[in-house]
């Protein structure tokens, strides 16, 4: 039995509003909700709305044999919820038709998994009771922020209950291998892993309107071709943004009659059938084990951290903010805690990248600062801000009479 | 007087000392023609009166500058100059375009010297165009005596020399060497060569740069003088601002470039740092250097202490000044150095390096040389930390910058005319 697992991102961060040094210890506004309700009502226009239109005619149109999943992270569900009710709704529609399975993650997209379990788990929690809330339904699979996985993190998840998770087919990891089968963690503790097959999923993520190549321009009818060649696969993983469709790649490319077309010619045209990743996983026999030593994730060349985390600014401001970690979590501040999470979101560590020559492109794409320097200064600003609350409100603590942490500790 | 800028709109320390040298000169009852490169088009209508060669026409609205303006004349040339740009940087200011353009759509001047040529492609096509025009001012134009203020400007200032017959000052305010250490750019050199050979006199805003004057330009020590800048030509700075920052704030202000030294600022706060954690360092401006120097506090794990501001306007200059304790200035090369009068104004105990034209006649500032991080440091702890030192700074200092007089620049100015008239 061959399966196509379809699974897309969808994420939005909070970006940063323009925080200037004079704002220190006056302002403790830190997002910027214009450019963030523009951006996520442009692309709700663009991509979210259109697509999950589609994908719902689809689901109906074959009967169920269409099967999709998702993961949301639960900060675009906030902007959503603020911004675009209107895409939660899509999204519950989706939820309903019962060929829709959401995945787990952190809630707030962030790089905690390579720095604190506690708060790791916090926000997987935080994130499995917003999707059970918003859709019923309960995640059984995990997927990392941005697929960043390591042996280290598969225990981790493993712990939590997952049955599997998502992850890059890096060549480096796979050898010889290939990404198309089910596969053990190192030390066998049950879950199971399911990898991307970049080649296929890039051919729609990146390549589609490529003009320079050569399976320009992709068809249907071409790219089942392409599936039906490769080896005797369990299953084909297609892991992407869902923003390919509409946003990074224009309605004008064609993308959506592309995929409009893509499952019944699948299924007429193959031994395919579509599989949610938790039907994958209670299916599949793993074939071996994956050896992840050190962090992969799926961005750039290297599929490493380094679009995060690796230069002097990243890990500087990678570092302060998790040093406030305990202070944090011990002052029962819910305004504090939230800015901190939402501080904690990969995509400002990804816009302080400084390897802008081989994948710049996409890195500018996504980036409002003019150079990762701007980036860097803005958000150590906020950062002094965000101290300086911290400092405040473990001053105004102490001032406090004693009885009141004696009632909690009674 | 040739120049390239004019305030009220100032981008630096030559056009507060324009300002300072041409009022104090109109007071001794000179009159002042002064021709600029229409740089940046935003100048506050108010002060501005844009006068063409042949219809000198005063309209003010500002009693304060009638009776300056009543003796002079100012007219712009629309140019790309831009003051304080090496040609690289030029090139890219030029290439992005953008803003200029904008500005220049704004511009509130109704009419501009018209000239036939397009714009130049390179900062030194503009220095070429800038003399035509030059040429055919000193024509049309009634004076005695010509001065031209910094190498953009030396070639308009010989050029009218050749066609008038009147004698030629230049004003040294920064040399090439100042501007860009040992490795210079030869074509600037040769253009401050061929003005400093060509003059009658050479006017050096300090010992320092006289020095670099005679030793570096190979001209004759009897042709070369000092007339240090005023200072008092400053608003006096009370600006009020609440701190929200228990720490003290130790400010480095200016052009993020190599003759500014900010790197030794940052060896020097670090250094700070490691004894003494209550502190707050500021990095206020733009340029050429500021991604390396944002990049070496992240490297160094200071940015806790240690906050970058971009580029700052005026008022946003006045707020770093009431925020700031001590200020610091650890030039490389500063022929002169107007920012730590101001900072002294508002009331901010200074330090300065050696290297600078200031410290000539500057008393109560502590003087380091620049590379000298660890003197830079003690002096920064102490005046942190020493209250009764940084008190006595503060009282004396702004009596001294009130003291060092644009009226004494203009005196020595107007016997070193006399003298070349004689």
């Amino acid at each position: 039995m061959k399966s196509i697992c379809f699974y897309f991102q969808v994420h939005q961060p909070f970006r940063l509003k323009n925080y200037r040094f004079f704002d220190i210890g006056r302002s403790h506004e830190y997002f910027d909700d214009i450019q963030n309700s523009w951006i996520c009502k442009r692309v709700a226009e663009k991509c979210y709305l259109p697509t999950n239109k589609l994908m719902l005619d689809l689901i109906k149109s074959n009967n169920g044999r269409f099967r999709i999943s998702y993961s949301i992270s639960g900060v675009a569900l906030d902007q959503f919820e603020r911004f675009t009710p209107e895409v939660i709704d899509s999204f519950k529609a989706l939820a309903e038709t019962g060929c829709v399975e959401f995945l787990a993650e952190t809630y707030n997209h962030s790089l905690a998994s390579l720095k604190s379990k506690k708060e790791f788990i916090s926000q997987v929690n935080m994130q499995k009771q917003r999707i059970e809330s918003l859709f019923g339904l309960t995640p059984k699979v995990f997927r990392n922020t941005e697929l960043i996985y390591s042996d280290h993190i598969a225990d981790m998840v493993a712990e939590m209950g997952f049955e599997a998770q998502l992850t890059e087919g890096a060549k480096h990891i796979l050898g010889w291998r290939s990404p198309n089968f089910a596969y053990n963690t190192s030390n066998n503790n049950g879950l199971k892993l399911l990898l991307k097959n970049f080649q296929l999923s890039d051919d729609i993520a990146f390549r589609f309107s490529q003009h320079s190549w050569e399976g320009f321009p992709l068809t249907t009818e071409k790219y089942v071709d392409w599936l039906n060649k490769v080896d005797n696969p369990d299953c084909i993983n297609l892991f992407m943004d869902y923003e390919t469709f509409g946003e990074h790649q224009w309605k004008e490319t064609g993308i959506f009659e592309f995929m409009r077309n893509l499952p019944s010619r699948v299924l007429s045209h193959s031994d395919f059938s579509f599989k949610t990743p938790s039907e994958l996983a209670s299916e599949l026999v793993p074939v071996g084990n994956i050896h992840v030593p050190y962090p992969i994730s799926w961005a750039d060349e290297e599929r490493d951290l380094t679009a995060w985390l690796g230069n002097d600014l990243q890990d500087d401001s990678f570092e302060q903010l998790y040093e406030l970690e305990s202070r944090v979590l011990s002052i029962d501040d819910e305004a504090l805690l939230r800015d901190w999470r939402k501080l904690q979101t990969s995509d400002h560590f990804y816009y302080m990248c400084t390897k802008w020559f081989s994948d710049g492109d996409v890195h500018k794409y996504f980036n409002h600062y003019d150079s990762p320097y701007d980036a860097y200064i803005n958000y150590m600003n906020v950062l002094s801000d965000f101290r300086l609350r911290l400092d405040s409100l473990e001053q105004n603590l102490k001032k406090k009479p004693k009885n009141e942490s004696n009632v909690n500790e009674g | 007087m040739f120049g390239w800028e004019f305030p009220p709109h100032i981008t630096g320390g030559l056009g507060t000392a324009c300002f300072g040298i041409t009022k104090a000169m109109t007071q001794l009852g000179n009159h002042v023609i002064f021709v600029v490169p229409k740089t940046y088009g935003d100048e506050d209508g108010n002060y501005t009166k844009l006068v063409s060669a042949s219809d000198v026409s005063i309209d003010l609205s500002q009693n304060l500058y009638k009776e300056f303006w009543d003796n002079i004349s100012y007219i712009e040339i629309n140019s790309k100059l831009i003051p304080y740009l090496g040609t690289d940087d030029y090139f890219n200011v030029i290439n992005k375009g953008e803003k200029y353009v904008a500005l220049e759509k704004n511009n509130i001047h109704s009419k501009k010297y018209e000239f036939s040529g397009k714009y130049g492609e390179t900062l030194l096509e503009e220095v070429e165009r800038y003399a035509m025009v030059a040429a055919k001012l000193a024509k049309d134009n009634d004076y005695d005596i010509i001065h031209a203020h910094d190498w953009l400007t030396y070639k308009a200032g010989v050029i009218s020399k050749n066609i008038s017959g009147k004698k030629l000052v230049i004003h040294v305010h920064a040399t090439e060497f100042d501007r860009s250490g040992e490795n210079i750019n030869q074509m600037v050199y040769d253009i401050e060569r061929f003005g400093m050979d060509n003059a009658d006199h050479i006017v050096a805003v300090s010992d320092y740069t006289r020095n670099i004057i005679i030793n570096r330009y190979g001209q004759s020590p009897e042709k070369v003088t000092t007339i240090h800048n005023g200072a008092d030509s400053f608003v006096t700075n009370d600006y009020a601002i609440e701190r929200t920052v228990k720490e003290k704030v130790v400010t480095f202000l200016g052009r993020i470039t190599f003759q500014k030294g900010p790197d030794y600022f940052i060896e020097a706060a670090s250094k700070v740092l490691k004894v003494y954690p209550n502190v707050r360092f500021v990095m206020a401006g733009s340029g050429d250097m500021l991604n390396r120097m944002v990049a070496l506090v992240a490297k160094k794990r200071i940015s806790k202490n240690f906050h970058f501001t971009g580029f700052l306007k005026v008022e946003d200059v006045n707020k770093m000044f009431a925020l700031s304790d001590v200020y610091v200035m650890p030039s490389v090369s500063e022929p002169f150095g107007i920012s730590p009068l101001e900072a002294m104004n508002s009331n901010v105990p200074v330090i300065i390096s050696k290297q600078s034209g200031v410290s000539e006649v500057l008393k109560y500032a502590i003087k380091v040389d620049f590379w000298d991080t660890d003197a830079m440091a003690d002096a920064i702890y102490g005046l942190l930390n020493y209250p009764a030192l940084s008190k006595m700074f503060i009282s004396k200092g702004r009596n001294e910058v009130e003291s060092i007089r644009w009226e004494d620049t203009a005196r020595r100015l107007n016997d070193l005319y006399n003298n070349l008239l004689r």
